[in-house]
C-alpha cells in the first residue's frame, strides 16, 4: 500500500514537472504576434508616492494598444530582482527595463541578456556595470535638483538666510545631491547659515520633532529646506503649533521636493514657497529609445522647480504625483 | 554617646533605604532620567523653560522641550504598555508594531475618507473611525497571538509576517492613495484641543495608563501573565490557560497599536505607509528593556516600562537639541542604549549588588581588624 502511494505521488510529481516544462516551452516558442515584449523590473510600488507614480506611468505606456506585451516584477531586494531578470531572459523578452534595488551584482545577468540578444534599459537608478552591457540609463540628476532649488532660494534676495536643513536617509542619492548643493552655498556665502542640520529619514514626524526642538530653543530661522515633501509637511506642522507664519510673503520660507500633488496644492494655496520635481515619468523616454534607438548612454530627465507665486492649477494636475 | 548611636542607626537606615532603592526595578529608568535631567541642567538650564504662548488658532498653549517630550513620548508609552504584557506572557517581542500602526492609521483614514482621497467633509464620525481601527488592530493582534499561542511559533518569527507585509496591507487598504484630511477637528487628537494648553496625546496616554493600572488592579491579569511567562506548564496545572493569556496580551497590544496609530495620523492628518512609525518597535522593546523587565518573560513592572518610554524620548529630544551630527545620531543613541541596557539587565544588577555587599563586608572586616 505504502509503495503504491509512493509510486502514485512520484508519478504525479513527474507528470507535473513534464507539464510545466511543456508550458515553459510553449510560452517561450510562442511568437509575440508582432508586439514588443518587455520585462519590467521595478521596486515595490508601495515604497513611496514617487514609485507609485512611476509604476502607474509604466503601466500606462507599455500597453497592448501601444504595441507592447509587458510583464512586471517587483521587489525591493536585489537578489529577487536578479532572479526575475533571469526568468525574463528565459521568456525571451525583447527588452529588459530595470530599476535596480542595489547597484552591484548585475554583471552576470546582464551578460546573459546580451548573449540572448536582449537589450537592457536602466531607469531611475544606475548600476555598477560596464556601459556596453546596457543600451541606456535614464536617471534624475539629484545634484541638479539641489542646485535648482538653492539658486531659486538665492534669487529670493533675503538679507540673511538662516536655514533649518532636514535631510533624507543619509547616503541615499537624493540626500547627497540635495544636501551638497545647500552645503556648498552656505560655505560660500557669508549671510547664509545653517541653524539645524539633521536627518529625519524621510519621516514627517521626525522632521516635526527636529523643527520643534529649534523652536523650543528660541533660535531664529527663516528657511526650511526639507529634502522631501513629507518632511516639509512635518516641519510646517511644528510651525503651525508654534504660531509661526510660513509661505509666500510670510516669516518662514518652506521648501520641499518630489512634487506630491498635495504638496503642490499647498504651494497653490501659498502655504509653501517651493517644490522641486523628482521626475518619475521615465516611460516616455524609454518608449522613445525603443522606437528610435538610443542617442546617448545616460539620459538625464528634465526636472522643474515650482515657485508658489507662479504655479498654476494645471501644473498641479500635470506634475503632481 | 546616645547621639552617636542614633546617628549610626539613622545612617544604617539610610544605607538600607539606598540598597532597597538600587534593588528596586524602577531605579534604572529613574536614574537614567535623572542623569539626562542633570546633564541638561548643567549644560543648558533653558532646556526646562516652559512658556505659555498663543497658538496659530489664538489659544494659549504650553511650549518648551519638556512639553515636546511628554507629547512625543505618548505613542511610545502607550505601546510600551502592550509590549510589556506581551513580553511577560510570551517571553518574546512583537516586531510588527510599526507596520500595524501603518495599518491602523490607514484604516482610520479609509473610514473617514471613503474612496475619495481628499474629502471636503468627513464621511464618518471620528469615533466610528477610531472604533473600526481598534477592532481591526485587535484582529491583527489576535492573528499574531494565535500564531504564538496556538501554533507555538517564536513571537519574533510570528510577528515577522506582519512586519514584512503590514505596510503593503496598509497601502492596499487605501488603494495606494495618500489621503489628506482637511477637517481641523481631526487634528485635535494629535495636537491641541482649542482652549486646552496641553497637547492631547498627553491626555490620551494618561488615560491609557490609568486604564491599564485599573485592569491590573482589578483583574488577575498581572499574576496570570507573569505565571504563564515564568512557567506555562505549571500555570496550566494550576488552572490558567496559557494560550488564552498569551492571546489576550497580543490583543491588548493590538488595541495599544490602534490608539498609537490614531494619534500618529491625527498629528499630520495624513499618512505615509512606508515611513510612518518606522522602527518604533525597536524603541518600544528598548523601553521595556530599559524598565528592567526580563525580555525572556515572567515578572514585569509596568511603571518602569512607561518611564523607560519617556527616557527614550527625552534622549531623542536632547540629541536634537544639541544638534548632534545627523550621520552620528544613531551611534550616540546606540552608545547610550548599550550602557542603559547593560546596567538594567537583571544579571548585571545582581552582580553589582553582590559586588557592593563584598565591599561593605570587606570594610567591616578591616574595621574589625583595626579594632
Amino acid at each position: 500500500m505504502k509503495k503504491f502511494v509512493k509510486i502514485l505521488v512520484s508519478s504525479v510529481l513527474v507528470g507535473a514537472m513534464a507539464l510545466s516544462m511543456c508550458a515553459c516551452n510553449a510560452a517561450g516558442k510562442k511568437k509575440s504576434n508582432g508586439k514588443i515584449k518587455v520585462g519590467i523590473i521595478n521596486n515595490d510600488p508601495n515604497e513611496s508616492g514617487y514609485r507609485t507614480a512611476n509604476d502607474k506611468d509604466m503601466k500606462a505606456t507599455f500597453t497592448e494598444a501601444n504595441g507592447y506585451e509587458a510583464s512586471f516584477a517587483y521587489s525591493l531586494k536585489n537578489d529577487e530582482q536578479i532572479a526575475a531578470a533571469q526568468k525574463f531572459i528565459q521568456d525571451e523578452v525583447d527588452y529588459l527595463l530595470i530599476s535596480a534595488a542595489a547597484t552591484t551584482g548585475w554583471d552576470g545577468v546582464l551578460e546573459q541578456a546580451k548573449k540572448a540578444g536582449i537589450k537592457v534599459i536602466l531607469f531611475d537608478r544606475t548600476i555598477d556595470a560596464s556601459e556596453d552591457l546596457y543600451e541606456a540609463s535614464i536617471v534624475s540628476d539629484m545634484a541638479k535638483e539641489g542646485d535648482t532649488a538653492v539658486s531659486w532660494l538665492a534669487s529670493q534676495n533675503l538679507p540673511e538666510y538662516k536655514v533649518i536643513h532636514i535631510q533624507g536617509v543619509m547616503g541615499s542619492s537624493a540626500q547627497i545631491g540635495r544636501s551638497d548643493a545647500l552645503n556648498k552655498k552656505v560655505a560660500a556665502e557669508s549671510n547664509w547659515s545653517i541653524v539645524q542640520q539633521q536627518t529625519a529619514e524621510w519621516n514627517a514626524e521626525t522632521a516635526q520633532q527636529i523643527v520643534q526642538a529649534v523652536i523650543d530653543s528660541g533660535e531664529k530661522f527663516n528657511v526650511i529646506y526639507a529634502e522631501n515633501d513629507d518632511m516639509a509637511k512635518g516641519a510646517v506642522q511644528a510651525l503651525d503649533k508654534a504660531n509661526i507664519s510660513h509661505g509666500v510673503g510670510k516669516d518662514v520660507i518652506v521648501m520641499g521636493f518630489d512634487c506630491n500633488k498635495w504638496a503642490l496644492e499647498e504651494l497653490l494655496a501659498g502655504n509653501w514657497n517651493y517644490d522641486g520635481q523628482c521626475n518619475p515619468f521615465q516611460a516616455s523616454y524609454i518608449n522613445d529609445i525603443i522606437k528610435n534607438g538610443a542617442k546617448q548612454k545616460t539620459v538625464i530627465m528634465e526636472e522643474k522647480g515650482f515657485d508658489a507665486s507662479t504655479i498654476t492649477k494645471d501644473d498641479v494636475d500635470k506634475y503632481g504625483i | 554617646m546616645t547621639k552617636n548611636v542614633k546617628f549610626k542607626e539613622s545612617m544604617k537606615a539610610v544605607k538600607a533605604f539606598l540598597i532597597r532603592m538600587v534593588q528596586n526595578q524602577l531605579f534604572i529608568p529613574l536614574a537614567a532620567l535623572l542623569f539626562l535631567v542633570l546633564f541638561n541642567i548643567v549644560v543648558d538650564p533653558s532646556f526646562f523653560r516652559i512658556s505659555l504662548e498663543p497658538s496659530s488658532e489664538g489659544y494659549p498653549v504650553l511650549s518648551g522641550y519638556l512639553i515636546t517630550i511628554i507629547d512625543n513620548a505618548s505613542e511610545l508609552a502607550i505601546l510600551a504598555i502592550g509590549m510589556t504584557l506581551v513580553t511577560a506572557a510570551s517571553g518574546g517581542q512583537d516586531i510588527s508594531v510599526g507596520s500595524t500602526i501603518a495599518i491602523a492609521g490607514s484604516v482610520v483614514l479609509r473610514v473617514l475618507c471613503g474612496t475619495d482621497s481628499r474629502p471636503e467633509t468627513l464621511k464618518a464620525p471620528i469615533i466610528v473611525a477610531f472604533l473600526v481601527c481598534v477592532i481591526v488592530s485587535a484582529l491583527f493582534g489576535a492573528f499574531n497571538g494565535v500564531l504564538v499561542a496556538y501554533f507555538k511559533i517564536q513571537p519574533m518569527v510570528a510577528t515577522l509576517i506582519l512586519f514584512t507585509a503590514g505596510r503593503s496591507i496598509a497601502a492596499w487598504i487605501n488603494n495606494n492613495e495618500l489621503p489628506v484630511i482637511n477637517d481641523p477637528s481631526f487634528g485635535y487628537y494629535g495636537n491641541f484641543i482649542p482652549g486646552i494648553p496641553l497637547p492631547t496625546p498627553v491626555f490620551i496616554a494618561a488615560a491609557c495608563m490609568a486604564l491599564i493600572a485599573l485592569v491590573l488592579k482589578v483583574t488577575n491579569l498581572r499574576l496570570y501573565a507573569q505565571s504563564v511567562g515564568i512557567n506555562p506548564s505549571s500555570s496550566r496545572l494550576n488552572g490558567i490557560n496559557p494560550q488564552t493569556i498569551k492571546l489576550i496580551s497580543f490583543i491588548i497590544l493590538g488595541i495599544c497599536v490602534a490608539v498609537a496609530g490614531f494619534i500618529k495620523v491625527s498629528r499630520l492628518s495624513t499618512i505615509n505607509y512606508s515611513v510612518v512609525a518606522k522602527d518604533i518597535e525597536m524603541d518600544v522593546i528598548l523601553a521595556v528593556a530599559l524598565g528592567g523587565n526580563a525580555l525572556s518573560g515572567g515578572k514585569f513592572n509596568m511603571t518602569a516600562s512607561i518611564i523607560g518610554a519617556y527616557v527614550i524620548q527625552f534622549l531623542t529630544t536632547t540629541l536634537f537639541k544639541f544638534k548632534v551630527n545627523s550621520a552620528a545620531i544613531s551611534a550616540y543613541k546606540a552608545v547610550v542604549v548599550i550602557i542603559l541596557v547593560v546596567l538594567s539587565a537583571p544579571y548585571v544588577r545582581k552582580k553589582l549588588v553582590e559586588f557592593r555587599k563584598k565591599i561593605v563586608s570587606h570594610k567591616v572586616k578591616v574595621r574589625k581588624e583595626v579594632a
